[in-house]
């Protein structure tokens, strides 16, 4: 994907910028003491003020703020020491104050960055305009009654973080790299869960198309988009939209579009003419959200390590190599796996364990890290049957699928399946010896010149001796059986 | 009769034993049968809620408890939510309401024993200075001119309330005042009013008008019962991050502490050519009340208070519009069906909702409205400002202030309906404080030509409402207010 779109009369490149919608990790809501759990029966996670009933009022609930200000850190950003709430005001069935209490002018963080890694190598800064604080809305259910829609509160209220990038992003691939570190780093932070398919994380897609060296032509916003994969295929679509308006002598008009991931195409969600006017005004609810600076301190001070300085260190201590290191770091389980695995190990065997049979094997089960049927301390413990030369490399496979299938200790399945490597020279020479003994046409053409059958007898006292024997030392014999 | 006593002579003849929780809320009850259906103070009559709290009193008082308000009946404006006791903000949209909860205020009067004797009328969403928009019929004034039965305004928005007191109804009322829906209606009825400093009293469970303004305060016929009643209403609440984190004062001893040494300032601005010759003599009046009781009196500047009223009317419909948005007929309250739910809002809030609120709502709409919200909401932050700088800077030269409450007495039912401005200007003396959030007091102070009550205002530094109820006390000493209306519990029939 490079981003350009060639047109009729000449190429297009794409201008992108992303509105992430994250769902903070809190155990209750941003104004009230309701719980936020997932998937639970509907209207039973509700208060009387997520409810809008009268005379209620809110009161902010601090560990939301402090997860704000911990996403903002994360972002390298600048914390905003006063920030304040406004109303949104519009109506609907599921917005049950006729208004959300969001942060318009004055939001928690300022200006921050993320940097995002793309398939070629290179990275690239992409500035983060802005992070606030708002208010989810309830959820109207139009598919439960013929005549009616119905309404579930129980996401009503709860803390949203709203993530604004710059439009720094030139092809759908940036906006997908972008919305995955965004993932990672808020994962990171035990911010948000970054579970798109519960809509936990909610992507809006803001795309124009230009000539090269242009200003910004109007955007349109692709709302709710809930994969990254569907967020690549709108800006595609959206894109080429632009570009046939543009080259048919129309007029991309600014608006709100709605992407069908079925038919690929995005279509106009609301036109200008019921745009809403939303009606900001400071909340006469809330005082203004003063932080204090010894607290904003012990919030950073407890920050975890992040992707990028583990990425970085796991070149530098482990020897990675950057594509490696990104790869282990993009999930904080698998980083942590990895260092648990490499742990007074060889680091690079560890990485490409990892990234290979392990990773394979986590596919093939479909499990994930967390019910790994492998756990890194056994992994590990594979790992020093072959430093140690218990086994040897091709049986090491071989035990790993047991261990996958079993869960039993690479010890074990050693001794259990009498796995144990031969190192003794006398049963290596006998192999050796039945070999070349079976094979004189072989034995006569190698003698002859053709080295490469070499291989083809370490392959045959490999095979002789189950794959038990020592690699090091099968060579070692038969070059020196061959070259008597 | 139990009805003439005085809040505190209540307790205290309640203390001696001199009469029963249940006898003390018979009779009220009885004034409230009597008179209810002419003045139409109450929308919802709690009696049989009150003969059990009485009765539960007296049970507390047999066992020798000692709880500020106990077995004390009062009249709770309807805007106060109250658990299990319809709640209609005195509109049409919310008829059907029962809070399921109870508002901190409410609650606070409860835990220290008051009675409940209903639900107290007003200015539909406290919008109004005559109680004539209330869904529920208007309030009638216990006072008439004299020679002059045609009946009139108890002021607004807290007109039940007042009224209810007025005409001996209740011991004493809660109250909400916003631009002077406290302090206004009081005035007209010849009782007293306070509203105290914004953030003294929990807004939970208060049905909101505009919330950087609404602030609840008592209304009974003495100043010491407003200062008994304020400190159970009064106290932090954690659930109203607007209010404010500090401990109640004794208002009642503040209430014996004199004048003396205190400066009073006189603001320049409230003095106008078109004051009624009485009012400015009463005006007068308190000034040399205060000066014989050793106070000195300071002239001020108050120099933005001319905005004021154009400030309010833009800042409170603002926030009005927005408070009011959950009105829709979806979760609570009336509901009027429709095609689709944009048709269902429409028919529920026009139908939901009096000529006055439509007004307000249409006006916050605009004031907050892209292309003029800089022009109107945005400048009318700018003055409220500037005018808490007035009072900031008048405070330090004075420890009070003292104005007329109101630019009249109290007016017949149906004038100025057809006049919003001519109605708004009934609030010129009472909105700076409000906007302020400075505390203020209104307190009987004489009748005018034609016998109806007149008020002054004392307006005090935030959260030195002890001074205000200083002044005040020494005022209503002064005064000797022995007047009765004509229509009262007791009276000759």
């Amino acid at each position: 994907m490079s981003g350009v779109i060639e047109g009729r009369d000449g190429p297009w490149e794409m201008v992108i910028g992303l509105e992430v919608h994250a769902q903070v990790i809190s155990r209750s809501k941003l104004f009230s003491g309701s719980a936020t759990e997932f998937g639970a029966e509907p209207n039973t996670q509700v208060s009387l003020v997520d409810a809008a009933f009268p005379g209620m009022l809110p009161v902010i609930n601090g560990e939301c703020v402090a997860q704000a200000v911990r996403t903002g850190l994360g972002l390298d950003a600048h914390i905003n020491m006063v920030s304040r709430f406004d109303r949104k005001n519009y109506f609907y069935a599921d917005l049950p104050a006729g208004y959300q209490i969001s942060q318009y002018a004055h939001p928690v963080v300022g200006a921050g960055s993320i940097e995002i890694e793309l398939a070629d190598g290179s990275t690239k800064r992409i500035g983060v305009t802005r992070l606030h604080l708002e208010q989810d809305a309830g959820k109207s259910l139009h598919d439960q009654h013929p005549s009616k829609s119905f309404i579930d509160l129980n996401r009503s209220g709860i803390a949203l973080m709203e993530v604004v990038s710059e439009p720094d992003l030139r092809t759908a691939e940036e906006a997908g790299a972008y919305l995955r570190k965004l993932r990672t780093i808020l994962r990171y932070l035990g911010t948000c869960d970054g579970n798109m398919e519960e809509g936990s994380m909610r992507a809006g897609v803001n795309v124009s198309v230009r000539r090269h060296g242009e200003p910004f032509r109007t955007r349109c916003e692709v709302k709710n988009v809930n994969s990254v994969r569907f967020v690549m295929q709108a800006i595609e679509a959206e894109a080429a939209r632009q570009v046939e308006v543009w080259e048919s002598g129309g007029t991309v008009e600014q608006e709100t579009r709605l992407f069908d991931p079925a038919r690929g195409v995005t279509r106009s969600m609301r036109s200008k003419e019921d745009a809403h006017d939303y009606r900001y005004f400071p909340d006469p609810d809330l005082l203004p959200l003063v932080l204090d600076e010894a607290w904003v301190a012990g919030l950073r001070a407890e920050l975890p390590e992040l992707p990028d300085a583990k990425r970085a260190r796991f070149v530098a201590e482990h020897g990675l190599s950057a594509y490696d290191a990104a790869v282990l770091v993009a999930d904080q389980e698998t980083a942590a796996f990895f260092e648990t695995v490499a742990a007074g190990r060889d680091a690079k065997l560890a990485a490409n364990w990892i990234m290979g049979d392990f990773f394979a094997a986590l596919n093939r089960t479909g499990r994930g890290i967390g019910d790994s049927p492998v756990s890194a301390a056994a992994l590990g413990q594979l790992l020093d049957l072959l430093a140690n030369r218990t086994i040897n490399g091709r049986i090491a496979k071989e035990v790993f699928e047991a261990m996958v299938d079993t869960g039993e200790s690479p010890a074990s399945i050693v001794e259990s399946r009498g796995l144990r490597q031969v190192t003794d020279t006398g049963a290596i020479e006998g192999a050796v010896d039945r070999v070349l003994a079976a094979h004189p046409d072989k034995l006569a053409e190698y003698r002859r010149g053709k080295d490469k059958l070499f291989g083809f007898f370490v392959g045959q006292v490999m095979k002789a001796m189950a794959g038990k024997g020592n690699p090091a030392l099968v060579n070692e014999t038969l070059r020196q059986r061959l070259s008597a | 009769m139990l009805t003439d006593l005085s809040l505190v002579e209540a307790r205290d003849g309640l203390r001696r034993r001199d009469f029963s929780a249940v006898e003390l809320t018979e009779a009220h009850l009885d004034a409230v049968a009597a008179l209810n259906p002419r003045i139409n103070a109450f929308i919802t009559v709690s009696a049989d809620m009150a003969r059990t709290q009485a009765a539960a009193a007296d049970a507390a008082l047999a066992a020798g408890e000692d709880r500020p308000l106990l077995g004390l009946p009062l009249a709770i404006k309807d805007l106060f939510c109250t658990e299990g006791v319809r709640t209609t903000a005195g509109s049409r949209i919310l008829e059907p309401f029962v809070p399921p909860y109870e508002s901190t205020v409410t609650a606070n009067l409860l835990r220290d024993g008051a009675v409940f004797l209903g639900k107290a009328n007003l200015d539909e969403f406290a919008m109004g200075s005559s109680n004539m928009t209330s869904a529920f019929g208007p309030v009638r004034n216990p006072w008439t001119r004299r020679g002059d039965n045609r009946p009139l305004v108890p002021g607004g928005s807290s007109g039940g309330s007042c009224a209810a007191v007025a005409a001996r109804m209740a011991l004493g009322a809660t109250a909400t005042d916003t631009g002077g829906s406290i302090r206004q209606p009081a005035s007209f009825c010849g009782i007293a009013g306070v509203k105290p400093t914004y953030g003294r009293c929990s807004r939970w469970g208060i049905v909101a008008f505009a919330s950087s303004l609404d602030q609840a305060g008592p209304v009974a016929r003495t100043v010491e019962d407003c200062a008994v009643l304020l400190g159970s209403m009064a106290g932090f609440d954690p659930k109203d991050s607007t209010s404010a984190d500090r401990a109640v004062p004794d208002f009642a001893a503040a209430c014996r502490r004199g004048v003396r040494g205190l400066r009073i300032g006189v603001p320049r601005e409230y003095r106008s050519d078109s004051m009624p010759p009485e009012i400015e003599a009463m005006w007068q009046q308190g000034l040399a009340w205060l000066r014989d009781e050793g106070a000195e009196i300071v002239d001020v500047s108050l120099p933005h208070t001319k905005y004021g009223l154009a400030t309010y009317y833009i800042v409170a419909p603002a926030e009005a519009s927005s408070n009011l948005a959950r009105y829709d007929g979806v979760r609570f309250g009336r509901r009027v069906e429709g095609e689709d739910l944009t048709d269902m809002y429409e028919r529920t809030r026009a139908e939901g909702f009096g000529a006055e609120v439509r007004r307000r709502v249409m006006i916050g709409t605009y004031v907050l409205s892209a292309g003029y919200y800089d022009a109107y909401y945005l400048r009318a932050q700018k003055v409220r400002a500037l005018i808490l700088r007035d009072f900031t800077d008048a405070y330090a030269q004075v420890d009070a202030l003292l104005t007329p409450t109101a630019p009249s007495a109290a007016f017949a039912q149906g004038d100025k309906m057809d006049d919003p401005v001519a109605m708004y200007l009934n609030d010129v003396f009472t909105v700076p404080a409000s906007m302020a959030g400075v505390p203020g007091l209104s307190v009987p102070a004489g009748l005018d030509g034609q016998g109806l009550p007149l008020g002054l205002q004392v307006l005090g530094r935030p959260f030195d409402e002890e001074t205000v109820f200083a002044v005040g006390a020494v005022l209503e000493r002064a005064a000797g207010f022995r007047h009765l209306p004509a229509i009262w519990a007791g009276a000759p029939a």
